[in-house]
């Protein structure tokens, strides 16, 4: 167990070291000079070199992106050449509200998901299976920026029962940031589902063949007894892998969830810095972005060890 | 109980997780073998419904894509062919814009963008991967080590994220939004071929070829790469709708080709303004975007369980 886990951490290490590599290059390849950009319109010779030099620009690219590593891995990702701002405050005030976003998505995701699949499962070929597949395929194909904008239009402006935009901490003011992360988290969430639907149904079917459900029914068990007590735990598990794969996905998904909702989250940050080629900032929320995803991949393998044994030896 | 894990531990894509396709009968169930391959592939895939319906999609968002010019009522551009945000009518199907544009005709010249991008980001990140993953099997040690670890860095990557970052690297304009949602897509043909070599490398023809003092490049593109083609290819099938939801995605960003080329992913975004007094301009787009998307998800279903063998049941 603890080869794997330590295995696992070593996996990890390398991934992001490849992903800052990746990072450091993407951002040493877009055209332009960040000197001349930090420095604006009038500049002498000497001041370019002096800023030059100051950013370490004079160096080989290996010391550059030892240096650039360092001041990552203590947590200084530059300043916006745009208002000069900390870009690591800026990111840190932009990934909550994405986080709480992914979040509500995630739950609003499994309860639509566990009574679809179960009852898929459970009534295989029937018309409620193929209805509530049908309808997974559905929220899942739906782009989820237009799944927004048809679920504004239904939610709030036809039914008038929820805030079209806006965003509030649910830990300043729990009801009322509920109430505008309704529509987003049921646009993201529905994707989410369904993925999570078919996966529980496609799980759950290949549990409820095994032989000691089989055993079980043999007993007397009823037919709901035995999904509930004997299945679903089991089938549960592939669910947990579910979101780890799709945690990417969740925060591509929210990214465009927030331009529709206008959320000032990670996605805005991102295309309006991209927009004003404000790139300290891009490099910052992308950085974090995917080493968000790389460890929350981390955590649910782990995760998914511990719940299932059989992984552990491998 | 499947193991949503390949067998490095690491946790396998979305799509190679069975998922049970609707309302298709299992694959096994086909009738005596006779025919050619190709005519008993077809009974096969005819068989799903799903894939049927898939296909005809696919071929109406072609015909729309090829026969733009002749099917468009109107001038894409051509703004005030009618009174600007009118409801769908008779003379205009699909409403007007904010511009008075005719819908029906931007929306049909729409398909131009999303299938360009979407069928050549997959064959570009197809070409790329596939080559990446033939070397790193083929030759394996430190050249697969270094590649596949680069693979490895640029699959941690959100798709949309990774296209976004690309965007910022390779500037505006049609040909780099190709490159840009290309990139997200490399690492898994580079994985799946990779893994496909290591199988066939091992078999005797290949060995005997070697002997024989066959050149290393001619043994990979004459020998291992027809073998692994077929599930790649499936998997390029697979891929094209992703394709055509990250290029949507970065044009609603506003990060697509310009105004004002008729782009659906824009559409949707423009109308978003008049949600209220015209909700047509960004509904309807996105029921073009969508019904492309869930007809290509059910073709590539329907491809991979009637052509891949290891899908097969």
């Amino acid at each position: 167990m603890l080869r794997f886990i330590l295995s696992r951490i070593g996996q990890t290490i390398a991934v992001l070291f490849t992903v800052s590599v990746i990072i450091f290059a993407l951002m040493r390849m877009i055209p332009g000079d960040p000197v001349l950009m930090m420095l604006g319109e009038d500049f002498t010779q000497d001041a370019y070199q002096r800023l030059r030099a100051q950013l370490g620009f004079d160096r080989s690219i290996v010391t550059q992106y030892l240096l650039w590593l360092g001041n990552i891995l203590t947590g200084d990702f530059g300043d916006s050449y745009l208002n000069h701002e900390r870009v690591s405050r800026l990111v840190f005030d932009a990934f909550l509200p994405t986080l709480s976003l992914v979040v509500a998505s995630v739950i609003v995701g499994i309860l639509i998901a566990l009574p679809s699949g179960l009852i898929a499962a459970m009534r295989k070929d029937s018309a409620w299976d193929y209805g509530s597949m049908g309808f997974a395929i559905v929220v899942y194909s739906m782009p989820s920026f237009w799944k927004g904008i048809i679920l504004i239009w239904i939610g709030s402006v036809y039914l008038g029962w929820f805030p079209a935009m806006g965003y509030v901490h649910p830990w300043t003011d729990f009801w009322p940031a509920m109430w505008r992360l309704a529509l987003p988290a049921l646009t993201l969430g529905t994707f989410f589902s369904g993925l999570v639907a078919r996966i529980i149904r496609s799980s759950l079917l290949e549990v409820l063949d095994q032989d000691y459900i089989k055993a079980a029914r043999a007993k007397g068990v009823r037919q709901a007894a035995l999904v509930y007590k004997h299945a679903l735990s089991n089938a549960l598990i592939p669910v947990v892998t579910v979101i780890g794969l799709q945690f990417g996905a969740l925060l591509g998904g929210a990214v465009l969830t927030e331009t529709v909702f206008n959320i000032p989250g990670m996605g805005r940050l991102t295309v309006s810095a991209i927009l004003n080629r404000d790139y300290a900032v891009v490099q910052g929320t992308i950085l974090v972005g995917v080493f968000a995803v790389v460890g929350v991949n981390l955590l649910v393998d782990l995760t998914y060890s511990f719940l299932n044994p059989k992984i552990r030896v491998t | 109980m499947a193991r949503p894990f390949d067998a490095d531990g690491r946790p396998l894509e979305p799509e190679v997780l069975a998922l049970p396709a609707v309302a298709s009968p299992p694959a096994a169930a086909v009738g005596p073998a006779s025919g050619t391959g190709i005519t008993r592939w077809w009974r096969r895939f005819a068989r799903n419904k799903g894939a049927v319906f898939g296909l005809a999609v696919f071929v109406a968002v072609v015909v729309m894509a090829v026969f733009a010019g002749a099917l468009a009522p109107y001038d894409p551009l051509a703004q005030g062919v009618g009174a600007p945000l009118q409801t769908p009518s008779l003379a205009h199907w699909a409403g007007t814009d904010s511009f008075g544009r005719d819908m029906l005709s931007r929306i049909i010249y729409g398909a131009r963008i999303a299938l360009a991008v979407g069928i050549l980001a997959v064959l570009l990140a197809l070409v790329v991967g596939v080559t990446l993953g033939l070397v790193a099997g083929y030759y394996g040690g430190v050249v697969d080590a270094v590649i596949m670890r680069v693979m490895d860095g640029l699959f941690a990557f959100p798709i949309i994220i990774l296209a976004i970052a690309m965007m910022a690297v390779v500037g505006f304009g049609v040909k780099n939004l190709i490159i840009a949602v290309a990139v997200g897509f490399i690492a898994p043909f580079a994985r799946v071929t990779r893994g496909d070599v290591l199988a066939v490398k091992e078999e005797p023809y290949i060995e005997a070829a070697r002997l024989v003092g066959v050149g290393s490049l001619a043994i990979i593109f004459r020998h291992v790469l027809p073998n692994v083609l077929a599930p790649i290819i499936v998997q390029g099938a697979l891929r094209v709708s992703g394709a055509i939801i990250t290029e949507a995605g970065l044009s609603f960003l506003g990060l697509g080709p310009p105004p004002p080329t008729p782009v659906w992913g824009s559409m949707i975004a423009e109308g978003r303004n008049f949600i209220v007094m015209a909700p047509h301009v960004s509904t309807l787009p996105g029921v073009a975007l969508m019904v492309t998307i869930v007809g290509l998800n059910l073709l590539g279903d329907g491809l991979r369980d009637t052509l891949d063998p290891r899908m097969r049941q």
